[in-house]
């Protein structure tokens, strides 16, 4: 294996018959290429799906009253429901639901800091929320247990607020009116795939005592612990038989109780993503194949093409073993290498295309800042790249699918009597 | 040197059985320069194959240098083949993608002499054979005369014991194969024996011991006060050549 006259027999074969070389390698190349193209195409189409779903827990489910559509014991529809804090505590107690969170809409609210004003939505909130939603924070922390315990007068701004009303300055620390009130600014936050961050973040509690709140409460956030369609089904079940017997309301009336679950979105659209990724494989066991049988075809023709060069060899002094050795590390070695180019060209080519997607992206994201209102970024298509570890078996495969493809002729080339072989024209 | 006892050798052709070889005995001393003759169909080709352990016989014992040939693995007789003798062949068969240099350091590849050592070698060897400015030449860029004596060359640098040649100047002139005997006649002259399958009268009669074939069984062996008489049969008028 390590003789390296051996490999100097093999590279001057190599470097005399150029086409040959070519043709095997190429099939190869190719084979792997669009391998790789195709996978990536269906990763990136996989990545894209998977981060729309990505900004929020996908086991989040949202749940918010509004007015009875169906009359319901004796009374009439059109009856509007209202959430108080024992109603989170109620849902709370619901087997399968994970965290919560719990909000009272304060309506508009203006934002003051110095001569610096604006109108901002203000989501009150638990600690919890921040598990459920997908929020980070570029500077100091979110809100607490202790903050809602002790209904603190404390906000998490959103770096659009910031930047609006304390431009470069510090924030963290500072007061700013909102409605009038002080409120000390404990952190800023952003929302990772958003363009816009104008939201601030309000301890639910003290929003209730200072603006009127008492103990209402309009939509409740919550995780379910699910993990098929059944399951989060049920869970969504249970929820609304609890709120409608408390609410005596309908459990089938969607107008009295509003439920979106993340977790059935998600699950559909990944089954649909699944059937994708099936029909991707198949294609790419197909391209496989090809390649494969192209190679086995080429070396099928080469051990054919050099039946007569192995009956000189053997003529001269050349064992069976070492003219098989010579044919399929011959062809090993045009496989990997070639095998390898197509690796690299097809993963480049996946990159690049990743490169300027991820360019436009920001562009387009610049633009969206200033153009839509509605923030997020809709890509269908992210990172297109290929798990290396299936570029490399899938290359191997070929590799292998090749040697098989060259032993088999090239043992029974080296087995024929050397005279047969030299008769062969 | 070799020793051929009662040897048969029968090809399958579909349903039917050729017999080639009905019942060979021959002996071959070290040294000799042999040619076997005969029509087609004689036998000769796969007498002279059978002798260079590219083929092997049905029945009967061929011994060569002591060794009895029979039922060894490919191995054994590649190994025996490269030591022991060196091939000319009426179509050369030279390694086409390879030049003349490296087509006659090939056995020497099998014998694991390394690369710098057997093209130095081959060099050697091919100036022997005036070949020495042709040597990074391709096959396809040397006459019919010139591939015969890079395949010669490449019969001789093992240092064989044995040359076995077919036809080996059946794709030649006469001019030219006139040269290549002379060739192959200087090399029996260094002590190796040379045994060479001719149907052509001219080129028999510069050995010195002609083996005639006649339907797989030796027909007439002549040698030496005998050969002279064939000699002069044939060889008048091309001595000048």
């Amino acid at each position: 294996m390590f003789d390296i006259d051996k490999w100097q027999e093999i590279l001057a074969t190599i470097k005399k018959n150029k086409m040959r070389t070519f043709l095997t390698g190429f099939s190869v190349a190719w084979g792997i290429f669009m391998l790789m193209i195709l996978l990536g195409s269906g990763n990136g189409l996989s990545n894209g799906v998977a981060s729309n779903f990505m900004n929020d827990a996908v086991n989040a489910m949202w749940i918010w009253t509004g007015e009875t559509t169906i009359p319901y014991q004796g009374m009439k529809s059109g009856r509007s429901i209202q959430f108080h804090n024992e109603d989170q505590d109620l849902v709370r107690k619901v087997a399968g639901i994970g965290v919560s969170s719990g909000r009272y809409f304060m309506g508009n609210t203006r934002y003051s800091y110095g001569k610096e004003s604006g109108e901002y939505t203000t989501i009150t909130c638990q600690p919890e929320l921040i598990k459920v939603e997908n929020i980070i924070l570029k500077e100091g922390r979110f809100i607490n247990e202790i903050d809602l315990a002790q209904k603190r007068k404390v906000i998490v701004l959103g770096t659009d607020i910031k930047t609006a009303l304390f431009k470069d300055s510090t924030a963290i620390g500072e007061y700013v009116n909102i409605n009038k009130v002080p409120f000390k600014v404990v952190g800023i936050s952003a929302e990772p795939g958003s363009t816009r961050n104008r939201n601030a973040y309000m301890p639910v509690s003290t929003a209730q005592m200072i603006f009127g709140g008492n103990n209402r409460l309009h939509n409740l956030t919550v995780t379910i612990n699910a993990t098929t369609l059944e399951e989060s089904k049920a869970i969504e079940e249970q929820v609304r038989n609890v709120l409608a017997r408390k609410h005596k309301f309908d459990p089938k009336d969607e107008g009295a109780l509003g439920v979106f679950n993340k977790l059935e979105a998600y699950i559909q659209t990944m089954k649909i993503f699944q059937a994708i990724k099936i029909f991707i494989w198949i294609i790419g066991i197909g391209t496989l194949i090809a390649g494969i049988v192209g190679v086995s075809n080429i070396m099928l023709i080469v051990v054919k093409e050099r039946t007569k060069e192995i009956g000189i060899r053997k003529a001269i002094g050349a064992s069976p073993s070492s003219v098989i050795g010579l044919i399929l590390l011959e062809s090993i070695m045009i496989t990997t290498i070639a095998g390898y180019i197509g690796l690299v060209l097809g993963t480049g080519l996946m990159e690049l295309i990743n490169y300027f997607m991820v360019q436009s992206a920001a562009a387009a994201a610049a633009a969206g800042a200033v153009a839509s209102d509605q923030g997020g970024n809709n890509t269908m298509f992210l990172n297109p790249t290929v798990d290396i570890t299936i570029a490399i078996y899938s290359t191997l495969l070929l590799i292998v699918a090749g040697a098989i493809a060259g032993y088999i002729p090239a043992k029974r080339a080296a087995s024929i009597r050397p005279i047969a072989a030299l008769r062969d024209e | 040197m070799i020793r051929l006892n009662n040897i048969h050798k029968s090809y399958e052709m579909g349903n039917n059985s050729l017999h080639v070889l009905k019942g060979i005995d021959l002996h071959i001393e070290q040294g000799d320069f042999v040619s076997i003759m005969g029509s087609s169909g004689s036998g000769k080709s796969t007498l002279l194959n059978i002798l260079g352990m590219l083929d092997n016989y049905d029945t009967g014992t061929y011994h060569l240098a002591g060794n009895l040939i029979a039922n060894m693995s490919e191995k054994k007789s590649a190994q025996l083949r490269n030591e022991m003798v060196g091939f000319v062949f009426q179509s050369f068969n030279l390694i086409s993608f390879k030049n003349a240099m490296e087509n006659v350091a090939l056995p020497l590849y099998y014998k694991g002499v390394p690369r710098k050592k057997r093209n130095q070698i081959a060099m050697e060897y091919l100036e022997k054979l005036g070949l020495k400015e042709w040597a990074s030449h391709m096959p396809n860029e040397m006459s019919g005369g010139q591939k015969q004596r890079v395949a010669i060359a490449r019969a001789l640098i093992s240092k064989p014991k044995i040359i076995l040649a077919d036809e080996p100047t059946g794709a030649l002139d006469s001019a030219t194969s006139y040269e290549v005997m002379n060739i192959l006649k200087e090399i029996n002259q260094e002590g190796i024996t040379v045994i060479i399958v001719t149907h052509e009268h001219d080129i028999a009669a510069m050995t010195s011991q002609i083996i005639r074939l006649n339907d797989g069984l030796i027909h007439e062996i002549i040698r030496n006060g005998e050969l002279k008489k064939f000699q002069k049969e044939f060889i008048h008028g091309l001595e000048p050549a």
